[in-house]
Order: C-alpha cells, then sequence, then structure tokens
C-alpha cells in the first residue's frame, strides 16, 4: 500500500478542451477517496490518469513518493475496478483473477494460492472454473474485486463499480466494498456519480466539476459546510433549496420572509454586496406545531400552499410553490438540474421541498404553516458561488478548514 | 392465432413445388458433372442421364498424371500460403481500423473496399508484364501476391467489425494488469476475434482456391498452376478425343474441399459476413 499525491494534474486533450484542471489532491495510505460529481466533470479521466491509461499534460503524479507521470500502468502497481467489469469472457474465473501474476511470471503454485485465498474472501471458490458468462452480475462484480485484491497493489481504483447492479445488490456490494477495503487497509480511489456511495463510503470525498475540484472533505464536513453553491446542490438529497434574499439593516430578505443575520455573517455579506442566494436543507424545515418552544426562536414561521405531500413512513415530503425571486447565479444550478441526481427530486426552482416529521398533520392543498430553522442558513454569494456563511463561521472560529479546500 | 398462422397443405404444396424446381436447376449441372466424370470414354456421348457402365478411369487417370497432381499440391500451396498472410496482416489492420484514430484512415477503408470492387481483368495485362520483368511469372509468390492483394480487403471488413464488438474496456483491464500492447492484443483481444479470423480464413481460402484467371494467365507451367487452370489444359488421350471425362473428375476433385468447407462452417460463414450488420 501507498500513499497517492495529485499535484496541478492537468488534462488537455490534443483539440485543446480542458478534461481537468489543475487537481491537486493529497490521498493518505490506506485512505478511501471518492471522486463525484456529474457526468463530464472528469472524475474518470482524473482516475484513468491515474491508472496510466491516459496521459498526464501537466502536473505531477506521485504513487508512494515517486513520481510515476511516464510510467506504464504495468510499472505503477495498481489494480483496477471497472464500470463494466471487463472480464476476460474466454477465461474462466481462476485465469481472470490469475491473469496479472502470470503476465508477471510469478510462479504457478504462488498464483493457485493467492487466487484461491481471494476466492475464498469473496464466496468464489465454486466458481472458480466457470466462464464469466455463466455468472450473475454481482458474481462477476465479485470476480472483479478479485482480480485486483489477488494483485495485492499499491491503490485500488474502482470506476462506477456497482452502477451495472440492480439497487438491492448495490448495498450489499456497497457494504462488501468497504468490508474489503477496511479489512485490506488499502489505499483507493472510487469513481462514482451517485451520491450515497459517495457519502457512505468515503473517508473523504472529493467533489468536480466542469474538471475543477469543488471540495475534498469528510462526507459530514460537505453535507454541513459546503464551499460552494455547487457542492451545496449537489451533496444532499432531495438537494438544498435555493431562493434569491437581499441584506436589509440586520435581516435577509428573503422569499420566505425576514431572517436574521448573525453578526459575522453580515460582515462577510457587506464585503460581497447585498444581493445573495439562500440556500436550505429540506430538513431545516418542520410544522411548527412539532417545534418546541425554546427552538422556535431560532427560525421564522411562513405560510405556504402545500402541493405534494409524499410519505415515506419514517418521513413526509412536502412540496409547495413559493415565487422565489431570479435566481440570478444560473450556471451552476443548472447544471445541478441537469444531472441526474436532481431529476428525481422533484425539485424545480419555483418549487421547495421540505421533509417534516411523520407526525405533522399537515395534508395536501392545506395552506398551512411552516417553520425554517434560520440557523441552518447557507449564504450564497451570487457572483462566485462562494458560501458566505461557512467562509464567516470559518473567520468566527478563527480556524481554516482542515483538509478542505476551495477552488473557486 | 394459431390456426391462422399454420401454414396450409396447400400453401406447403406450393412451397415445397417451388424449392424442388429451384433445387433441380442448382443440382443438375453438378449431378451431370459427376456422371459424366463417371462414364468411359466412349459413353461420354450417350443420351442417358447416369452411365450404364461405372467406372473410376476418369479418377485414377487424373490422380496418376502429374499434369493434374502437381497443380493441385500448387493450389494447396498457394491457397493456404495467401490465407495465412492475408489474415495476419487483415488482423494488424482492422485492429488499428477499430480501435486507432490515425491519419489516413477514412482512405484505408475506402481504397480496401476500392481494390475489392476492382475488375481483376483489367489488372491482367499489367501483372503479366510486371511479373515477367521481376521474374515472378509462373512461380508460387507470381500469384500468392495478387492473391494477398485481393484477399485482404475482404478479411480487413470482416475482422474490423469483430473487432469492434470487443469491448475496449477489455484491453484497458489488460493493459492494467500489466499486459504490454501486444500481450493485450495476442492473449485478449485476438483470441476473442478468433471465430472472426477464421472466418475470414475461409472466405480467402476459398477465393484462392476458385481464383482462374490471374492462374491461368500468370503461368505457363504445371510449376505453378493452379488446378483449376490446369483444368483447361487437360489434353485428350489422343489429338481426336476431347478429355470430357477427365475434366469432368478433376473438376469433381476440386469442389470436394469447398463442399466439406461450406457444410461443417455455414452457419459460420453467414454470422461473420453479417456480423457488422447484426448484433449476434
Amino acid at each position: 500500500m501507498a500513499d497517492m499525491v495529485l499535484d496541478q494534474v492537468t488534462k488537455r486533450y490534443p483539440d485543446g478542451t480542458l478534461a481537468v484542471d489543475k487537481l491537486s489532491l493529497d490521498i493518505a495510505d490506506g485512505e478511501f477517496v471518492i471522486l463525484v460529481g456529474p457526468s463530464g466533470c472528469g472524475k474518470s479521466t482524473t482516475l484513468n490518469m491515474i491508472a496510466g491509461l491516459e496521459d498526464i499534460s501537466e502536473g505531477e503524479l506521485r504513487i508512494g513518493g515517486k513520481v510515476v507521470n511516464d510510467k506504464t500502468p504495468k510499472d505503477r502497481d495498481i489494480a483496477m475496478v471497472f464500470q463494466s467489469y471487463a472480464l476476460y469472457p474466454h477465461m474462466t474465473v481462476r485465469e481472470n483473477m490469475g491473469f496479472a501474476l502470470k503476465l508477471a511470471k510469478t510462479p504457478k503454485t504462488t498464483i493457485n494460492q493467492k487466487v484461491e485465498d481471494a476466492a475464498q474472501s469473496l464466496s468464489l471458490t465454486d466458481l472458480l472454473d466457470r466462464k464469466p458468462a455463466n455468472l450473475s452480475g454481482g458474481q462477476q462484480q465479485r470476480v472483479a474485486m478479485g482480480r485486483a485484491i489477488v494483485r495485492d497493489p499499491a491503490a485500488f481504483l474502482m470506476d462506477e463499480p456497482l452502477s451495472n447492479l440492480d439497487p438491492k445488490l448495490r448495498v450489499q456490494m456497497r457494504l462488501e466494498v468497504s468490508k474489503i477495503q477496511k479489512r485490506l487497509g488499502a489505499t483507493m480511489v472510487y469513481v462514482t456519480h451517485d451520491q450515497t456511495e459517495a457519502l457512505t463510503l468515503g473517508d473523504r470525498v472529493a467533489v468536480l466539476r466542469a474538471g475543477v475540484l469543488q471540495q475534498a472533505a469528510s462526507p459530514q464536513e460537505l453535507y454541513e459546510r459546503p464551499v460552494n453553491l455547487f457542492v451545496a446542490g449537489f451533496i444532499g438529497s432531495p438537494s438544498m433549496n435555493f431562493m434569491s434574499g437581499t441584506l436589509d439593516g440586520d435581516s435577509l430578505r428573503t422569499p420566505l420572509g425576514d431572517m436574521p443575520v448573525s453578526g459575522s455573517l453580515r460582515r462577510e455579506l457587506t464585503t460581497a454586496g447585498r444581493e445573495v442566494i439562500v440556500g436550505i436543507r429540506p430538513e431545516n424545515f418542520q410544522d411548527p406545531a412539532l417545534v418546541s418552544a425554546e427552538v422556535r426562536p431560532h427560525g421564522i414561521t411562513f405560510q405556504a400552499t402545500i402541493d405534494v405531500l409524499e410519505s415515506l413512513g419514517a418521513e413526509k415530503y412536502v412540496y409547495f410553490a413559493k415565487d422565489l425571486g431570479k435566481v440570478k447565479f444560473v450556471t451552476e444550478l443548472e447544471e445541478l438540474a441537469k444531472d441526474a441526481g436532481r431529476a428525481d427530486s422533484g425539485a424545480t426552482s419555483e418549487t421547495v421541498v421540505a421533509r417534516l416529521d411523520p407526525a405533522t398533520r399537515i395534508s395536501e392543498g392545506d395552506d398551512a404553516q411552516l417553520w425554517a430553522d434560520t440557523r441552518a442558513l447557507h449564504v450564497f454569494d451570487p457572483a462566485t458561488g462562494r458560501n458566505l456563511s461557512v467562509a464567516a463561521a470559518t473567520k468566527a472560529s478563527g480556524a481554516g478548514l482542515t483538509r478542505g479546500s476551495a477552488a473557486s | 392465432m394459431a390456426a391462422n398462422l399454420s401454414v396450409t397443405s396447400r400453401q406447403k404444396l406450393g412451397w415445397g413445388s417451388a424449392n424442388a424446381v429451384a433445387i433441380v436447376i442448382v443440382a443438375i449441372p453438378i449431378l451431370w458433372i459427376v456422371s459424366l466424370s463417371f462414364k468411359t470414354p466412349g459413353a461420354i456421348t450417350d443420351p442417358s442421364f447416369w452411365p450404364a457402365q461405372w467406372t473410376w478411369g476418369n479418377y485414377s487417370g487424373i490422380l496418376t498424371s502429374s499434369t493434374f497432381v502437381r497443380p493441385l499440391l500448387n493450389s494447396i500451396g498457394i491457397g493456404l500460403i495467401a490465407t495465412c498472410i492475408a489474415v495476419v496482416f487483415a488482423s494488424m489492420a482492422a485492429y488499428a481500423v477499430a480501435r486507432l484514430a490515425f491519419p489516413g484512415k477514412r482512405l484505408l477503408v475506402a481504397g480496401a473496399l476500392l481494390i475489392s470492387i476492382f475488375p481483376q481483368i483489367s489488372l491482367v495485362t499489367p501483372l503479366y508484364s510486371i511479373e515477367r520483368s521481376l521474374s515472378l511469372f509462373n512461380t508460387w509468390p507470381g500469384l500468392i501476391i495478387p492473391y494477398v492483394a485481393f484477399g485482404l480487403p475482404m478479411a480487413v471488413y470482416i475482422l474490423a467489425a469483430f473487432f469492434q464488438q470487443i469491448p475496449w474496456q477489455l484491453e484497458k483491464a489488460a493493459t492494467v494488469d500489466g499486459a504490454t500492447p501486444w500481450q493485450a492484443f495476442t492473449k485478449i483481444i485476438a483470441p476473442l476475434a478468433a471465430p472472426g479470423m477464421v472466418t475470414s480464413a475461409i472466405l480467402v481460402f476459398m477465393f484462392c482456391w476458385n481464383e482462374f484467371l490471374f492462374a491461368i494467365s500468370l503461368t505457363s507451367t504445371t510449376s505453378a498452376r493452379t488446378a483449376p487452370a490446369a483444368l483447361a489444359f487437360f489434353s485428350g488421350s489422343s489429338q481426336f478425343t476431347t478429355p470430357t471425362g477427365p475434366i469432368a473428375a478433376a473438376a469433381v476433385v476440386i469442389t470436394i474441399p469447398i463442399i466439406i468447407f461450406v457444410s461443417v462452417f455455414q452457419r459460420r460463414i453467414v454470422s461473420g459476413l453479417t456480423s457488422g450488420a447484426v448484433k449476434g
């Protein structure tokens, strides 16, 4: 196992397209890092560059302290699991798993031993002499994992390894991947567009957009303190609600009502301008009847007509329309809307989604009172997309983001 | 529904008789040749379809004469060598066409198509002159070279279709597993494209085996003449007898390998020819 350093790694194609722009990421030995982002954000290109399947245009890639830019994949000591598994159809499971060792001229008995150990740990022992065509999707996926494990590489690369499985199996294999990574103590870089996978698996999640690293931080940090509009909108399902806001004295005017502004945030806002974008997560809404008296002053209550109510048992989602004002910083939001993860949340720019306690008596079509927790508010600079509330809080506490890094 | 779909006996009769007519039309010339090959020289003009007296004489005659055995060996040798060369080069070219982006790719594909539809008769005279001056005339290489040239385009097209069906990620996986590009090709891609290679090999071999125009124009003696061309040079036992019986027997002999090939690989040849069009 080894650590991995991406230092200003850039991929520029001959036609001038910039796929990855000055990506810097330090991956510690044994760390599980997820690269996540909408399609075309450069995450797979990054992985291919690490594997050596694509050239690095600029910057440096170091594995275990050694620069490997010009090394062939063979000399990088890296194993990769592909989205399509890429099992060799003409070889048995045993031959598939031993192929890399055979190329490395490992003695036959060693190969057999290693393959059987790996097969044991993945419960593939009974399938060793079958061909991939005679395996189920989940079994094929395990063989692909086994092929990587057998090599005992410096690092594992995974390119959306679970996206071809059905949802139930995917959850099961997600646990499996997590267990394998812990057991091997392996350095692992995992690419996905699925934020659930990203948040559940990763020690650290790196969010990419258009080839630029937005933020790399622990899942909780990403969720609670997104550095910009894109990360805020991308992480979380259903995603954050965005609306326009104007600073007016001590309060922030929003379509939901006037919200109080803390001193540190106000200082940040005066330097950034008066027009802002306000973000609030669905779970920061509540039925006022269920909010205790001591918590209630930390939020505001407003009136809304409930368009749709979805009851999921453990929670209820309500959708209501509000004139949210023209959200000025549109490119990032449009990009988020285009991404598949957003489509199933049902939220559009005019609809606000709120997650309420299932005990709520609010029903569809009601003209109901709702409570919004203003402590959890995110305020973004419409010009840059920067999260001003996080910046303010950071300055107030006097501590920098430990591992997070903002590119924009 | 079932009643509507089932074929009525009248329809069966109609289709059956149409098929029978087609089969008879196709089979009669072949059966005629077979029948002629078993007739004695005196019975060639005999109006009966089947020989009154069956004889192996024509077969034993041609198989002991050097005017047929040597050309038969030439056919086998030239066909096999040309097929091997064509398939090896075609698989490399097809791999490049299917996988790599390189300048002049369209030109190569268009050129291959152009060669495959080029009228061969227009090349006979220039080839004759060229081979004479290069002393390739009436040699094995003198036939192998044009056969490879005309066999390649067909093989490239068939193999490119096969290579395109092999997922590229397999090659990436092999690369990450530590294979050199050559190992990835020989250990992963080539075995998977083996059905395509067999198909193209059969088709190229059949082309070489059947080829007559070059064979008769670019050879002068039995040292390089192939079997189909040798048939045209059969002579009767005397100046005044036509060698009909031996020609028929030789025709049957050179047809046998083709019949065996086609019946064994029928399914594969059809699937090979359509593999680019329909995903199997």
